[in-house]
């Protein structure tokens, strides 16, 4: 079985400050880490590896420094890493992205056989959006399973996956076909610590280095910048509410001085939080 | 939406300044749509949410608002599309077939894209749930067009096109992204995002039936089942009156009953800001904010919470936001209404038993004065 697991080395979003005055990131020094989500993806790769056989992939797309997130997959486990990195590649939206990531699969399946299952994070700590990984299938033309918690059954034979999909209301249990695309939701497992040889043998381990011609890239006007059909034309702070917040002294009853202060600016809450306290 | 973020340096220049004309074949595209969600029969209350605010586009533009109801043949599926009428549409497309009982992408996906190509809107509106990302991902693709996801705001430019600001870098900024040269524009937009707006009993007007044009057997993916969530299980955070949350300035996991003390005394949810998932303090359902949950109460009691701007956009929709907090220079008290001082871990207590005390029966009389 053969397994590609996107990952995307995102800064690590706890640490990007803005600088107070200019309104600009203040990137320099802000650490860089695989995208937590991808991690739940890695680990229910491997663990499917593990327990049928074969090997993961791990796919991303980046600068040359996101090498670096690529070996850490392999310390955990993975078989191989793929970087796709070329200047025409930066600036991409989800759709651009999606070209890209989608060839290089496309690539990885003629060179190391192709993959029984792709998967990825439900989402990005950077972009947020979750639009990438049904973009990749719908692409390579593949079946997708969203927000999956869990897999619950995988037959090689009869090429079939079970798996428990989040839903706003409930959980669906779906039966689909391979290949096909996953993308993990959040806690669903814990990231396994990598063995020692593991390590070791990421240290040395060659990468996998495609520009976007080595990964056949036909058109590269669908690539980066000019492949995105979204442009971003302004990044700004929010706007400071022109009245700062009504400060409490903090005196003998603070919390009594608090409470009068929400029930004078919402009277009616009072009579409906009485009413409802009366109901207890 | 960029999957990576751009700087305000490559934004301001490149193709943001050099807007070609719209490629003759797009041109054909008007009109503002939203896809109506359900699931199992009930409509989800937020594409009533995005039809407010494609009301206020369509309005703008002078073009008509569209409903997109996709569902099974049935009673709920007429229902939704009836509702529509009572949100602003101007005109429903309605497919409605039973192999669209339950959710599935192969299936929704050939149904929202085949109306879209049919009838061609500018802009399509979707809710930013997981069914909704999961449809608005796909459907993006298939047509090649741009999809801005988990927008905040939405509005028409000048000349028509559509600005949906989201925030980005983590939720540390905000920024304005457009499609320009490609039809729909698309964006989701989270539960409660948007105000929910009020509904006007109408007759049902115009509603333009499309066929599926699918048999089961083309569907590969099935429904094996379907376990619906325990009430009890549920959490109504998005949608209640009173929200009790906690930040790190709680100090410690255990600390975090306080805020679940008061909440029970004022019949509230509780949450929380993004950190103390991180730390595993609180389950992910409970997060408030960019990627949690966007609350609207008509109280948001913020209990040693900063107040990134991540944490902000969450809850700005709030009417009455009270912040509790040691430092008074932080981001929080730029946009709370009320602001106090001091350590959350002292206050809450007094606060719950103030509350307690209140609220009683006994204390009616005061209430009454």
């Amino acid at each position: 079985m053969h397994i590609v697991v996107c990952i995307k080395q995102v800064p690590d979003s706890a640490q990007i400050r803005v600088h107070p005055v200019t309104n600009t990131i203040m990137r320099q020094g802000v650490p860089t880490i695989i995208n937590p989500y991808d991690l739940f993806a890695l680990e229910a790769a491997l663990e499917l590896r593990d327990k049928f056989g074969g090997e993961v992939t791990v796919l991303t797309m980046g600068p040359p420094s996101a090498e670096d997130s690529l070996r850490k997959a392999l310390t955990f486990g993975a078989d191989r890493a793929v970087l796709l990195t070329d200047r025409f590649f930066a600036g991409a939206d989800t759709l651009a992205t999606t070209y890209a990531l989608a060839t290089a699969i496309r690539k990885i399946s003629t060179e190391f056989g192709p993959p029984d299952l792709v998967f990825t994070g439900k989402q990005t700590i950077d972009g947020d959006t979750a639009q990438v990984g049904p973009g990749i299938a719908k692409r390579l033309g593949l079946l997708q399973l969203t927000y999956v918690a869990k897999i619950s059954a995988l037959d090689l034979e009869a090429r079939t996956i079970d798996a428990e999909r989040r839903s706003e209301g409930g959980v669906q249990i779906l039966r689909t076909r391979l290949p096909c695309l996953v993308t993990m939701l959040e806690a669903t497992n814990q990231i396994r610590r990598g063995a020692m040889a593991d390590a070791l043998r990421a240290a040395r381990a060659p990468i996998v280095k495609w520009s976007a011609q080595d990964a056949g890239v036909e058109d590269i006007s669908k690539c980066g910048l000019r492949g995105s059909p979204t442009i971003v034309k302004r990044v700004f702070a929010p706007a400071a509410r022109s009245e700062k917040a009504a400060l409490i002294e903090v005196g003998e009853q603070p919390a009594d001085a608090l409470i009068e202060a929400i029930f004078k600016r919402q009277p009616a809450l009072e009579v409906e939080l009485a009413t409802l306290a009366r109901g207890y | 939406m960029s999957t990576a973020p751009k700087t305000p340096a490559q934004a301001a220049g490149g193709r943001a300044s050099t807007k070609k004309e719209l490629p003759e074949h797009f041109k054909a595209y008007k009109h503002v749509w939203v896809f109506i969600e359900q699931e199992r029969g009930v409509v989800h209350p937020v594409s009533w949410e995005l039809m407010g605010a494609g009301r206020k586009l369509a309005d703008k533009l002078k073009v008509d608002l569209a409903a997109v109801v996709i569902g099974p043949d049935g009673e709920a599926t007429q229902h939704a599309a009836a509702e529509s009428f009572c949100y602003g549409a101007d005109l429903v497309y309605m497919i409605a077939d039973n192999l669209l009982a339950d959710y599935r992408n192969e299936s929704y996906t050939k149904a929202l894209t085949d109306v879209v190509n049919t009838y061609k809107p500018e802009i399509l509106l979707l809710g930013a749930t997981t069914l909704g990302r999961d449809l608005a991902g796909s459907v993006a693709t298939t047509l090649l067009t741009g999809l801005t996801a988990d927008c905040t705001e939405l509005d028409v430019d000048a000349d028509g096109s559509l600005a949906a600001t989201r925030p980005t870098f983590g939720g540390s900024l905000l920024c304005t992204i457009y499609t320009l040269n490609y039809r729909p524009q698309m964006a989701t937009v989270r539960p409660r995002v948007m105000p929910m707006p009020e509904r006007v009993v109408r007759d049902t007007g115009r509603i333009v039936s499309h066929p599926l044009g699918l048999v089961e057997d083309d569907i590969v993916t099935k429904v094996l089942s379907y376990l619906p969530d325990r009430d009890s299980a549920k959490s109504n955070l998005a949608y209640a009156d009173v929200v009790v949350a906690g930040g790190l300035g709680l100090g410690s996991p255990e600390n975090f009953q306080l805020v679940r003390q008061l909440a029970t005394v004022l019949g509230a949810e509780y949450g929380c800001s993004r950190p103390l998932v991180q730390k595993g303090w609180v389950t992910s359902d409970r997060q408030i904010g960019q990627t949690g949950k966007t609350i609207r109460p008509k109280l948001y009691i913020a209990a040693g919470i900063s107040g990134a701007i991540q944490h902000r956009v969450g809850v700005e929709g709030a009417d009455l936001i009270v912040a509790i907090n040691t430092d008074k220079n932080a981001p929080i008290f730029e946009f709370a209404h009320v602001g106090i001082v001091t350590d959350a871990i002292r206050l809450l207590p007094a606060l719950t038993a103030a509350f307690r005390a209140r609220l009683s029966p006994h204390s009616r009389d005061r209430i009454a004065s």
